[in-house]
């Protein structure tokens, strides 16, 4: 590691701040933090940090606005944080950009684990066409999919949907993402695709489909591939 | 025991008295300065008194007091505060009028009021003097005022007879007879004469011209012994008031009742004057009867009979209106059921025999039906060209100029049609028809053209078919009897059929009036809510009085608000809006036609109920009520302010009854919430201050962690549960349902509780077609999060708690089965309370959590029921109407 990366929290709690202070410089990350909306965006241009974690509920700006205003130039990973309840604004932030989320009170592990498959991810270091994960090997160059080395017949539909999901491994994408991506423009509305595909995709790749590990639900928001 | 029962004093009375005690204290005290006639001095003393007052350290201010430029008086003016004069403008010249509102608002002690029986300049808000005074009273000021024996209503026509002068302004003797104290001014006829012959009174042209007319020595002597009796009277009815209070048996002949007959002639009013006096000088309690016949009244004696009944008002005497047919037995039977002692009745000139013979029949009669009653008979004066008539009398002739117009022809043509066939049938058959004729018209005509009918057919009958025919002259004498008796018989018949038909409008009226009532009370029963009574209420207005009205309410802090909530084409003025304030404070009527504020557009009455006003109503009214309408427009109001007061009161409990199961909510709330936040951040301050003060070894360490975690976690969950109770009490619950695979609502809750359930075996149990289901993922997910949680905590370890899904005929049910102890029956049906704790359950938890479950379900119109199952344990069931998808369908045709 040459220099360690900068990541810049925007909160307006200072105790959730402190905390994550503590653990994310435990876990080698060098943080900057901001206390309104207006402050992080300043600092988020001179800090130049890896991956932003905002609140939505900041005092001077509504947190979309700072994420909007953030997206116009900032293309690195932006993690929200927010309080439960609020699937609506938690999509909308998926939505308009956000890489992941997660809610409050949250559990640290999991944070830094979403960390580093956002940085991970925004590096794009893998353009390595066979993605493994677990028993499941997925070619994507052939189009192949297998689960303890054994071919899985997967219908099209089927394919480009565990394809997109395990491209994206470890984030969580939208309903509507799925859909648009997936299905077409047109069908960004029929969630019931989604819930029949994904309910026949688990019992062909899930070791048990009553616990899947791979293709997990995020209650109302969508659903995230991997754990 | 017969002397002590005799010796007890008349309850109702007594409580009578309590009540006028009770509601004098709230008022101001009147006190008048009474005289027998202008310049005895009233204003002087009552001045003086003003100042001796002030001397003991007493607010006095003057209203209004007229010195009449007389030096002394002047002089004692002087040095008091003085309320301006309010200047009103009054055609090309201004009047100067007492200021009401600053004196209300100024409130001093005692307020000096000149001359109680003042008539205000239009455009004041009373058209008396004395209604301004009454108002002030209530505002609970103390006012000093003068008055003149002449100016009480019921000796103004004594005052009339003696000295020659009508007077105009009077006041009512009820104002009187309830002052607080009256302080009697006298001065012997010699020093009044005197003191006017010095100028003292008047200026010296004037002090001539009323000696010459007025102050005579017998018209003052006259007064003077009236306005000496009046006090006498009062003072020995204070004696009796006072022997009655201290519970002494006194010489009066107790429970007197008197009952005068009233009609529509100017008489009456002396009757009732006359009556009232006697009252006086009896001691007793005084009511008058009207007794409504079939004889319609001619609008002047309308117009005399409201002027007497508006009399008896202002006498204090209750008026009854009786409708009956027969005079003398309404009044008997009237005065028997209310117990009356004397009836009074008038004694109307007697001008011819029959007059006389009626006159007699009435009062034999009145006299033998009475009993041990009393009957007064009193004698009229020469100028009464009243007749007295027993109303068996021809009704008036209302009828239009068409219908007299349209009775000549019809007989005409029944004549020709007869003339045609008389050769056939015969000219006695004839008389016959016509008669048949006229008996046919009555039912359609009035009685004027049912009388022109019967005459002309009586001499067409004459004229053209009884021989010699072209004649009147009848041939033979059976004939004459036989015209004679058509005559007789068509008349009679004419006049008792639109009798009859009279008698049928009255009935009819009343009948609509009644079915109006029934009606309008009807539609209350079936409609709730402020709003829609007012609304029903100003229909029923608009239909059965036509006219427009607005009805104004009460707020909850029970003022008028001038806000109307229902349409209406009547605009309040703010002027307006302020005699609606008026009346509601004084819940009596005002406006236009009263005497209170008659300059306003619309006539405003209160909306009393039995607790105080409800509101007002504004009535677009054209003219005045006529007695019967009065009554039935009461009665509607009445209705009106009933079901009002009864919303009002609804309300109110309704209110209360929310405002005490807040107030229960929010203590249970507080209990429960703070243990329940106390026990985890307890635990999570003690580990944690362990581990900063020492170093243990790293496995108590790590059991320390684990204790914070798990009481963050406890922490959390209360945090949520609140959080979604008081979005469900705020309703801010609104489901957003989207497609939903039940398999991944079970994985999620499963995945959700993995630790809580360690202990326990989950069995999930999903039929193999379950279609996918439009439900709100959240909200359901957290409910069953909430039931399968409250399993783990009942049910010991090691047991196994079942989750069953299953769809039927648009149903989408859920239950969580678990091998606890269940519910005593007697609390299966308050579980889903919120702050429901079991009697037996485990320290720890608020009761919200079945609460937020039943919030959840129910948002999605679903219910849930809990029950205990038959082999122990409880098994909660959650049934939600739901769409279902055509996927499945889709989905088995890609497999």
């Amino acid at each position: 590691m040459v220099s360690p990366d900068s990541l810049l929290i925007i909160d307006d709690e200072q105790q959730i701040r402190r905390l994550l202070e503590i653990t994310l410089s435990a876990s080698g990350f060098k943080i900057s933090e901001a206390s309104t909306g207006k402050e992080g965006l300043s600092m988020a241009a001179t800090c130049q940090p890896v991956l932003i974690i905002l609140d939505l509920g900041l005092p001077d700006m509504d947190g979309l606005d700072v994420l909007k205003k953030l997206r116009e130039w900032y293309l690195k990973p932006i993690i929200i944080l927010s309080v439960r309840s609020s699937e609506e604004d938690i999509v909308k932030a998926l939505d308009n950009g956000a890489n992941d989320y997660l809610t409050k009170p949250f559990r640290t592990g999991e944070l830094l684990a979403r960390i580093r498959v956002a940085i991970r991810q925004s590096q794009g270091t893998s353009e390595n066409p066979i993605l493994i994960c677990g028993s499941l090997t997925i070619d994507l160059s052939n189009h192949t999919v297998r689960r303890n080395n054994e071919l899985i017949k997967l219908t099209s539909t089927e394919y480009s949907l565990l394809a997109l999901l395990a491209k994206n491994e470890g984030r969580v994408l939208t309903h509507q993402y799925i859909l648009k991506e997936v299905w077409g423009m047109g069908y960004v509305e029929q969630t019931q695709y989604l819930r029949v595909f994904i309910a026949q995709l688990r019992k062909k790749v899930e070791d048990d489909p009553g616990k899947p590990k791979l293709l997990n639900t995020e209650s109302g928001i969508g659903y995230r591939f991997g754990s | 025991m017969n002397s002590f029962a005799e010796n007890r004093p008349d309850p109702d009375e007594l409580l009578a008295s309590l009540v006028t005690e009770e509601e004098k204290s709230k008022r101001g005290k009147l006190k008048i300065f009474f005289g027998m006639c202008a310049g005895v001095g009233k204003t002087y003393a009552m001045l003086q008194t003003a100042r001796a007052e002030r001397l003991k350290g007493n607010e006095i201010v003057i209203g209004y007091v007229e010195t009449h430029n007389r030096k002394e008086t002047a002089g004692l003016v002087e040095g008091l505060e003085l309320i301006p004069r309010k200047t009103y403008a009054y055609k090309s010249t201004s009047v100067q009028e007492m200021d009401l509102d600053a004196i209300i608002a100024r409130k001093p002690q005692v307020v000096l009021v000149d001359e109680l029986a003042h008539t205000n300049a239009p455009g004041s808000r009373h058209t008396k003097r004395y209604h301004d005074v009454q108002e002030i009273l209530e505002n609970g000021i103390n006012v000093y005022t003068t008055l003149n024996v002449q100016h009480l209503e019921s000796r103004s026509d004594t005052v009339a007879q003696i000295t020659g002068t009508i007077v105009r302004e009077t006041i009512p003797d009820e104002i009187f007879e309830n002052a607080d104290e009256i302080e009697l001014v006298d001065l012997t006829p010699e020093e009044l004469l005197e003191r006017l012959g010095e100028g003292k009174v008047y200026t010296p042209e004037r002090s001539r011209e009323a000696i010459d007319n007025f102050f005579r020595k017998g018209n003052i002597t006259a007064l003077r012994e009236m306005a000496l009796r009046i006090v006498a009277d009062r003072v020995d009815r204070q004696l009796h008031d006072y022997m009655q209070h201290k519970r002494i048996r006194g010489p009066w002949k107790s429970g007197l009742h008197l009952l005068v007959a009233v009609g529509p002639s100017p008489y009456s009013g002396k009757l009732l004057r006359w009556a009232k006096t006697l009252s006086y000088s009896m001691g007793a309690n005084i009511q008058a009867i009207y007794v409504e016949t079939l004889h319609i009244l001619s609008p002047k004696e309308r117009e005399q009979l409201d002027k007497n009944i508006k009399l008896a008002k202002q006498l204090g005497i209750k008026v009854r209106i009786i409708t009956s047919n027969d005079i003398v037995r309404a009044i008997v039977d009237f005065a028997l059921k209310e117990n009356i002692t004397h009836i009074i009745v008038g004694k109307p000139r007697v001008r011819n025999l029959v007059s006389l013979l009626r006159l007699s029949r009435f009062v034999n009669r009145l006299i033998r039906y009475s009993g041990n009653i009393d009957v007064y008979i009193l004698g009229s004066d020469n100028q009464s060209k009243d007749k007295f008539r027993e109303r068996i009398s021809i009704p008036p002739f209302t009828s239009t100029i068409r219908q007299y117009l349209v009775i000549p022809i019809i007989v005409l043509l029944t004549s020709v049609v007869c003339y045609l066939i008389k050769d056939y049938i015969g000219y006695q058959v004839v008389s016959f028809i016509l008669l048949f004729l006229v008996s046919i018209l009555a039912l359609f005509f009035g009685t004027g053209p049912i009388l022109l009918a019967a005459t002309l057919s009586a001499f067409t009958w004459d004229y053209f078919f009884i021989p010699p025919q072209f004649t009147i002259h009848i041939g033979q004498p059976e004939d004459v009897l036989m015209f004679i008796m058509f005559f007789i018989i068509a008349l009679l018949n004419g006049i008792l059929t639109s009798r009859v038909r009279r008698q049928e409008k009255r009935i009819r009226t009343r009948e609509e009036r009644t079915n109006a009532l029934y009606q309008l009370t009807r539609e209350f029963t079936l409609v709730s809510g402020i709003d829609e009574v007012t609304k029903i209420a100003v229909q029923y207005i608009k239909k059965y009085f036509r006219f427009e009205c607005a009805i104004l309410l009460k707020n909850e802090q029970n003022q008028l608000e001038n806000q109307v909530n229902h349409e209406t084409k009547i605009n309040l003025s703010e002027n307006e809006q302020s005699v609606a304030a008026w009346v509601y404070k004084h819940a009596a009527k005002a406006g236009k036609h009263t005497d209170t504020l008659p300059s306003a557009d619309y006539t405003f009455y209160p909306l009393t109920g039995n607790n105080g006003n409800m509101g007002v109503v504004a009535a677009e009214q054209a003219s005045l009520f006529t007695q019967g309408e009065e009554q039935f427009w009461e009665a509607f109001l009445s209705q009106i302010s009933g079901k009002l007061e009864r919303e009002y009161l609804r309300d109110a409990a309704k209110n209360t009854f929310i405002l005490n199961e807040s107030d229960k909510l929010y203590k249970t709330l507080f209990n429960s919430i703070s243990h329940e936040l106390r026990i985890p951040v307890a635990t999570i301050m003690g580990a944690s201050d362990t581990l900063l003060a020492q170093h243990y070894s790293e496995e108590t360490r790590h059991k320390l962690y684990y204790e914070i975690n798990t009481a963050s976690v406890r922490l959390n969950r209360l945090i949520e549960n609140l959080l979604n109770m008081s979005r469900l009490e705020s309703g801010r619950i609104t489901p957003r349902p989207d497609w939903c695979d039940v398999h991944d609502l079970a994985n999620k809750v499963s995945a959700n509780l993995a630790h809580e359930l360690l202990p326990f075996k989950l069995a999930t149990v999903i039929p193999r077609d379950m279609p996918l289901v439009l439900i709100d993922f959240g909200l359901i997910e957290q409910a069953l999060h909430n039931l399968v949680l409250n399993a783990t905590q009942n049910a010991p370890e090691g047991t196994r708690i079942r989750l069953k899904f299953y769809y039927d005929s648009d149903l989408l049910t859920i239950q969580v089965m678990d091998r606890g102890s269940g519910f005593p029956a007697s609390e299966l049906s308050s579980v889903f309370n919120k702050f429901y704790r079991g009697k037996e359950a485990k320290a720890g938890g608020t009761g919200l959590g079945l609460s937020i479950v039943k919030g959840f379900t129910e948002a999605h119109h679903g219910s849930v029921v809990a029950e205990n199952r038959r082999n122990g344990g409880a098994i909660f069931t959650i049934k939600i109407p739901v769409k279902i998808s055509e996927m499945d369908q889709f989905s088995k045709q890609n497999t």
